[in-house]
Parts: structure tokens; sequence; C-alpha cells
């Protein structure tokens, strides 16, 4: 007889129910799997009204993300045998407003992202015009960044931080990491300008460094890392403006 | 309409990592609470001989040792999981390789070791009061 696997889903359909609920599903058991194969048979075979976003199938879109037993996972990566004969529980990425079943509510994270000017800013008047070329970097100015520059977006690290799920309002670890993925661009000027995001009410202060959201990250862009950076960096500001209040930085 | 899940208060009995990151927390009690008993010493001492041997003597009951012993555990703790730590904030290139987070970390234990040798040093060639 065929294998076969449990698949718990989290189901919110708001026409139909004011509170969520969890499905099960029984799936083909096959080693070469990923949970969101098992998902996609779920839908193509048995109920074809579960909801989810998913696109590249091999963890570049970033898309797929969802809770696996709890621990936030790229659904592409994260294969059956891993779990067999357990079964699997399925939910959206925690902390995240849920929209119907495993669909989370993007908005606050795209939000996030937008606020910390992810672009290379420059001084007024020392932009280079277009005709005379690139900016140009040596190899270990694109290293200083590049980590951070890895990111996908897929919001993993969201998932996995106890204190946004606390507090919404939190600027967050993926935002956090890409404002200091330009705050390190050899080629930007833009730090002070991002600096009243980052190190403002909602920034970096809030992060207790748990660390999961670096454990989490399909990446390896280490978030944490980023942030506890950045905290370092705010900390020397403060401390030179104190001492050298006439070098005050504008 | 969107649907917001609520968080339990027991979110950090709920995996591993969160746990051990409250217990890394709640070290910091220990330290502090270590500190101030720090300081109580060095109060004692400015109150003349007699309330310095007093303290001296306190330290030498099986409570304060019982506490002393969990207190170090604590302090290892935060300790240990600080120094773990470092190598996220500490970031230095050379060149293009990153320094390797054995080499940031072994250099802050490294420093300890080389302070805890010299504070044995002192009470060794010193003696210890009481």
């Amino acid at each position: 007889m065929a294998k076969t696997m449990e698949l718990e889903i989290f189901r919110y359909r708001p026409e139909i129910e004011s509170e969520p609920t969890l499905q099960s599903y029984e799936v083909p058991y096959n080693e070469e799997w990923v949970v969101l194969d098992a998902i996609n048979y779920i839908k193509d075979e048995i109920d074809g009204t579960i909801s989810y976003r998913w696109s590249c199938r091999m963890g570049v879109c970033g898309s797929c993300g969802m809770m696996v037993n709890r621990i936030p996972r790229l659904t592409c990566a994260a294969f059956l045998k891993e779990y067999y004969p357990k079964k699997i529980r399925v939910e959206p990425l925690d902390g995240f407003p849920v929209e119907r079943d495993l669909v989370t509510d993007m908005d606050v994270f795209v939000s996030k992202l937008t606020s910390v000017s992810p672009w290379i800013i420059r001084n007024e008047g020392e932009e280079k015009p277009v005709e005379e070329g690139t900016y140009l970097q040596t190899p270990s100015e694109l290293a200083e960044y590049k980590q951070y520059s890895m990111c996908i977006n897929c919001m993993l690290c969201y998932a996995a931080c106890p204190v946004f799920a606390l507090d919404i309002d939190f600027l967050g670890p993926a935002a956090i990491a890409l404002g200091q993925r330009y705050n390190l661009d050899s080629r930007d000027q833009g730090r002070d300008e991002r600096q009243e995001v980052i190190a403002g009410h909602d920034g970096i202060w809030h992060c207790t460094f748990v660390g999961e959201c670096s454990v989490v990250c399909p990446k390896d862009v280490d978030p944490a890392g980023a942030i506890q950076r950045a905290k370092l960096s705010s900390t020397a500001d403060y401390f030179k403006d104190l001492l050298i209040p006439w070098g005050r930085r504008k | 309409m969107s649907y917001m899940r609520k968080v339990p208060n027991t979110w950090w009995l709920q995996r591993r990592p969160y746990f051990l990151f409250i217990v890394r927390e709640l070290t910091s009690v220990a330290v502090a609470g270590y500190c101030a008993f720090l300081l109580y010493l060095l109060y004692a001492l400015g109150e003349g001989p007699e309330a310095y041997a007093a303290a001296i003597r306190m330290m030498a009951s099986p409570t304060s040792t019982a506490l002393h012993a969990v207190g170090l555990l604590l302090v290892l703790y935060h300790t240990i999981t600080w120094f773990s730590a470092t190598p996220k904030v500490l970031v230095f290139h050379i060149g293009e390789e990153r320094v390797p987070a054995v080499l940031i970390a072994g250099a802050h234990y490294a420093g300890w070791l080389i302070v805890s040798a010299f504070v044995a040093w002192i009470l060794l060639t010193t003696g210890t009061p009481g």
C-alpha cells in the first residue's frame, strides 16, 4: 500500500467563519516532495478552495513562506521526509494579519521596507551625471554590504520574531537589514536620512536580540547581525555628538 | 476582513530558542544583583573593620555559598551567550574576507582569561581577608 501523510492546514474563510480552524488532508508520501508539492496536490486533487501564495518553487521568489510545524519555512524547501511519518501542520506566517487560509496581508511589511528609503541616496549636488558613467566600487566595498542585499523578502524573519508578533509597529529584521545594506554601500550618502526611521521610535532599539530571524533566514542575510551593528553605530554617533558637538554630522 | 491572531502569554515556552532567550535576559538580574552585592561590600568596608568582618562572616554561611554557586552559573550563562553574540556585532573584513566569528569570540574569551588570571594573582599573592 502506498504511504500517505497527514497535513493539517490552517483555514480561514471570512465569509463563512469568524475564527480560523484546522483542516486535515491525507496526501501521498513522496520522498522527493516538498510541503508546497503536498499543498499543490491538495489544491489540485482534493480541495480546490485552499488559498496560498507560491511562484518559483526554487527558493528565489520568497512567496511560499509559511509556518511548518510552528517554524517559519519556505515550503518549497521543506521536504516531507524531514517530517515523515509525523503529521505536518501548515499555518500562515506568524505576526501578520491573515486574509484567507495561508495568505497573509503583506502591506504591513511592504510599507516598512519603503520606509527605510532602500535606494542609493546622494547629497544634493553630488549626484554624478549619467554621461560620467556608473559609481565604481572595489570588491572589498561590495563585500561590506553584499550579504544584506541577498534578501528575497520572504518575511520568515518577521514570523520568527516575537518582538514583531507582540508589536506590529516594530520596523523588523528585513527592513533594518535592507537599510543597513544601503548604509554600508560606499556609493550611498543617505545614512543620516535613514537613521530617523532605523534608530527611531519603532526601530532598532525595540530589538531584544532573540536572534531567530537569522536562524530561519533561507539566504543567510543575518538580519539580527545587521540590527546589532546598527545599534553599535547609533551608539557611536551618540557619543561622537556628545563629545565632539562641533563635529556634528549633517 | 483580515484576522489577527493573538500571541499567547506562554509564547516563550513554545519553542526552545525563545525559552533560552528569556533565560538569557533573566540572567541579567543575577548580574545586576551581584553588582549591588559588591557595592554593599564596599559600603561595609567604608563603615570600618568590624562591619566589613561581619559582612565577610555572612558570606561564609551555607546560604550565601549556595547563592554564590547559583549566581556563578547564571553569570556564566550570561557571559557565554554574550560572547557568542559578539561576532554578530563586531564585523571586520580583511580585504574581502570577513574575520571568522571564532576569532572574534575567542578574543573575548582570551580577555576574560587574562582578567581572571590577574584577579587570581592578586588574591593568591595578597591572601583573602577574613
